[in-house]
């Protein structure tokens, strides 16, 4: 047992980290720190293309689609870096959605004409799984594809869709066979966000920001070469992309991160004079979350090392999920603490000179998404029950 | 970064549980702990011809050469059984005392026979107003010409009626921290057994003026001493993993089997979350185990400490929560001593109280907060 990265994995952090302070530019970094994401989507492509440059642009891919083919460990190591260096996330959509699926079950005409402008960032992709009246229970799904000859004719509704409103292609699952039980009659469909007949609307969240929206599609038609895999197995595809690459959930650099952001605010605070976080009760609340976080970060080690041993990568990360997602809330809570009354002002006519605190009340509503999102915690938990604990509903 | 063990570490814990499986099942052990000693001499033999109370011993005194990984699994193991006999307190922490602070004269003296199981001894050092921290140390140690003189009292000390030698840490007048040998027959010391919730043997020690021959003092100092402590946190940690892994277990198979409302109980969602978290509270807990294994002989001391507390704490609340949550799911069953259940959750409940409460290890991670910004 040894809990150490090796020599060769800390020589890769290092260059990870030497690269991102050398390239990441700084409005960027900037911009991330201070909660601004007035100018995610260019923030977003150009972070892609430096990556890409380096040929760092798809950390999780296999060398043969043009990725870097490191293990899990290094993924781990390099998201955990630029988290922690502020640097933007690679958009998820593309990168960890839809292109494991292109690549296990794509035509290689889909793989060649998609992947390449994936990791080039000239496509931004986003994606079409929830609706109105299918969250959790996704197979329940009734956005309709209509065969006419050589092209599938779309009609339904897409929500919960993130930052669609950048999108050049959207993959979706649709209802191909309304006859069939519900998981047996799903098509995996990659969309033109550019076809007649889409209408992209903003869902306005509870922080004012736009990040998810709904999508219509009215009478679109799409090539039926723009199917992945079989008719009406997409269900299976769907499975196996949310199933896939989760090792990483966990997001222990990014609560690093707002650990680190956490306890500068408490100790720029001061109440009662003297500074926050020398109060025995705050600096109890941040000890809780350090220590959870050190426990997260060991277990997340631990799955990656049983990923990498090849045994199944599966149920372990809901733990990641859940666990990761509460200690993100949490910290983002105690922002909000830190912060007390400055946190309730959300404009005024001087700048508020502190982004810290300016950005703690929106980032801890917005935040509440962690553990909705991605398949929600409660589902989360019925995984756990289900495929660690072999209990059955 | 490799979290799986080799084959010597695998082959002690096998070889831990196969011997714990034939000779120590729940009727068996239950025995022992009606019986008038509370301990098997028996089983204790047999630990010893396994050479597991020769497991902290260094190889040139004949002991097998373990790791901290090694005692780590074999602590596991004897957590899942709830042993009732002095591993902890003889063969680990009494005997790393001896090897870390004692001179090479008293090594001589005492390893082999704490390794072949004749002698028990015990580190008497938990104090009415002190524990865990060796700086809070109030029993006296006063020079006497030839020896020493010591005064105090030790609170709660494990297996401490049952020992053959008492290692007692005491404060010397320059405010320094040793730790002397004395018998629990010599003059001036007082011993008052006591019954542990968890079904041990333990003893409040009076020190009344007790002479201590200037051999019998260890040369080793405080900061040694904080160490072996620290250790043994590690070690009990260990051992509580195993009660935790079994407690969880127990529920779910009861869960399984336990029929309500014409399906197994485990079947509904609102229980089926509940084992979801005490699964997550235990594989936590794991993690911050394997943590501290892993510095728990770190010269770092900070580091180290941090590390030993913050896995205490973790640990603690785990116990907590997973054995309040074992009892409940457990129905009226889990109100019984009739399942293992609720003999594992008072182990994990002295878990929860010995070498320094959740509280005591929050308040020393909780120190180190403010200063690593």
């Amino acid at each position: 047992m040894d809990l150490n990265f090796n020599p060769r994995e800390l020589a890769f952090r290092d260059e990870v980290r030497v690269f991102l302070c050398d390239r990441l530019p700084d409005d960027i970094r900037e911009r991330l720190r201070a909660g601004d994401h007035s100018a995610i989507d260019q923030d977003i492509t150009r972070w892609q293309k430096i990556l890409h440059e380096k040929g760092w642009g798809a950390p999780a891919w296999p060398l043969e689609f043009g990725g870097t083919g490191w293990s899990k460990t290094q993924q781990y190591i390099f998201e955990t870096a630029c988290a922690l260096a502020d640097a933007p996330t690679q958009l998820p959509f593309g990168l960890k959605m839809v292109a494991p699926v292109l690549m296990r079950f794509g035509s290689p005409e889909q793989q060649q004409r998609f992947l390449p402008r994936i990791i080039d960032a000239s496509d931004w992709w986003c994606q079409g799984y929830s609706e109105p009246g299918s969250g959790s229970d996704l197979a329940s799904l009734r956005m309709r594809a209509e065969r006419d000859g050589d092209v599938y004719v779309l009609n339904g509704q897409k929500a919960w869709n993130t930052l669609g409103q950048f999108a050049d292609w959207i993959f979706c699952l649709v209802r191909t066979d309304p006859i069939a039980k519900p998981q047996r009659g799903i098509s995996f469909v990659l969309v033109d966000m550019k076809s007649p007949g889409i209408t992209v609307r903003p869902t306005r969240l509870l922080d004012s920001s736009h990040e998810v929206n709904e999508i219509w599609f009215d009478d679109v038609r799409i090539p039926v070469a723009n199917r992945v895999g079989a008719e009406n197995e997409g269900w299976t595809y769907a499975k196996f992309l949310l199933g896939h690459e989760r090792t990483n959930i966990a997001g222990v650099g990014a609560s690093q991160r707002e650990l680190k952001r956490l306890k500068k605010m408490a100790t720029r605070c001061i109440r009662d004079g003297k500074p926050l976080i020398e109060d025995d009760v705050f600096a109890s609340r941040i000890a809780q979350v350090e220590m959870e976080l050190t426990a997260l970060e060991v277990t997340n080690l631990r799955v990656i090392f049983d990923a990498e041993k090849n045994h199944a990568p599966g149920p372990e990360a809901s733990i990641l999920k859940v666990r990761g997602t509460e200690i993100m809330q949490r910290l983002t809570e105690l922002q909000v603490e830190a912060s007390g009354l400055h946190a309730l002002v959300v404009s005024s006519r001087k700048s508020q000179a502190d982004t810290d605190m300016a950005r703690a009340a929106p980032t801890y509503l917005n935040q509440r998404k962690l553990s909705i999102y991605g398949g929600s915690n409660e589902i989360q938990r019925n995984i756990i029950a289900h495929m660690i604990l072999n209990l059955r509903g | 970064m490799d979290f799986s063990f080799n084959d010597e570490q695998q082959m002690l814990q096998d070889t831990t549980r196969r011997f714990l499986a034939s000779e120590y099942g729940f009727e068996k052990r239950a025995s022992v702990l009606q019986s008038d000693a509370g301990w098997s001499k028996a089983v204790w033999n047999g630990l010893a011809e396994l050479g597991l109370l020769a497991i902290e011993l260094p190889e040139e005194h004949g002991g097998i050469g373990a790791d901290p990984v090694a005692v780590m699994l074999v602590m596991q193991a004897v957590g899942e059984r709830l042993l009732l006999e002095p591993l902890l307190s003889s063969a680990i922490v009494a005997t790393r005392v001896i090897r870390e602070l004692g001179s090479d004269e008293q090594r001589v003296r005492w390893l082999p026979v704490l390794a072949d199981g004749s002698t028990i001894a015990v580190l008497a050092h938990d104090e009415p107003g002190a524990t865990i921290r060796v700086e809070n140390i109030v029993t006296t140690a006063t020079p006497d010409g030839h020896g020493w003189r010591l005064s105090g009292c030790k609170s709660v000390v494990y297996h401490a009626a049952i020992a053959d030698l008492l290692l007692v840490s005491a404060r010397i007048e320059d405010g320094s921290v040793g730790v002397f040998a004395v018998t629990p027959d010599a003059v001036g010391v007082s011993l008052d057994a006591l019954l542990t919730i968890d079904g041990q043997r333990a003893a409040d020690i009076t020190l009344d003026n007790v002479g201590v021959d200037a051999s019998d003092r260890l040369p080793g100092d405080g900061g040694q001493l904080q160490a072996v402590v620290d250790y043994a946190v590690a070690m009990f940690s260990a051992e509580a993993l195993g009660s935790l892994q079994r407690i969880l277990e127990a529920t779910i198979e009861y869960s399984r089997s336990r029929v309500q409302f014409g399906a197994p109980i485990g079947s509904f969602q609102a229980l089926q979350h509940r084992m979801a978290d005490m699964l997550m509270q235990v594989e936590q807990a794991r993690s911050m185990i394997y943590r501290a294994i892993a510095r728990c002989t770190d010269e770092d001391t900070r580091e180290r400490r941090k590390a030993i507390s913050a896995a205490k704490v973790i640990v603690g609340q785990a116990a907590r929560h997973v054995s309040q949550e074992a009892i409940q799911l457990h129905g009226g069953m889990g109100m019984t001593d009739e399942l293992d259940v609720s003999h594992h959750a008072k182990r994990l409940l002295a878990y929860e109280l010995r070498f320094g409460t959740t509280d005591e290890h929050h308040a020393i991670y909780r120190n180190t907060v403010a200063s690593h910004t």
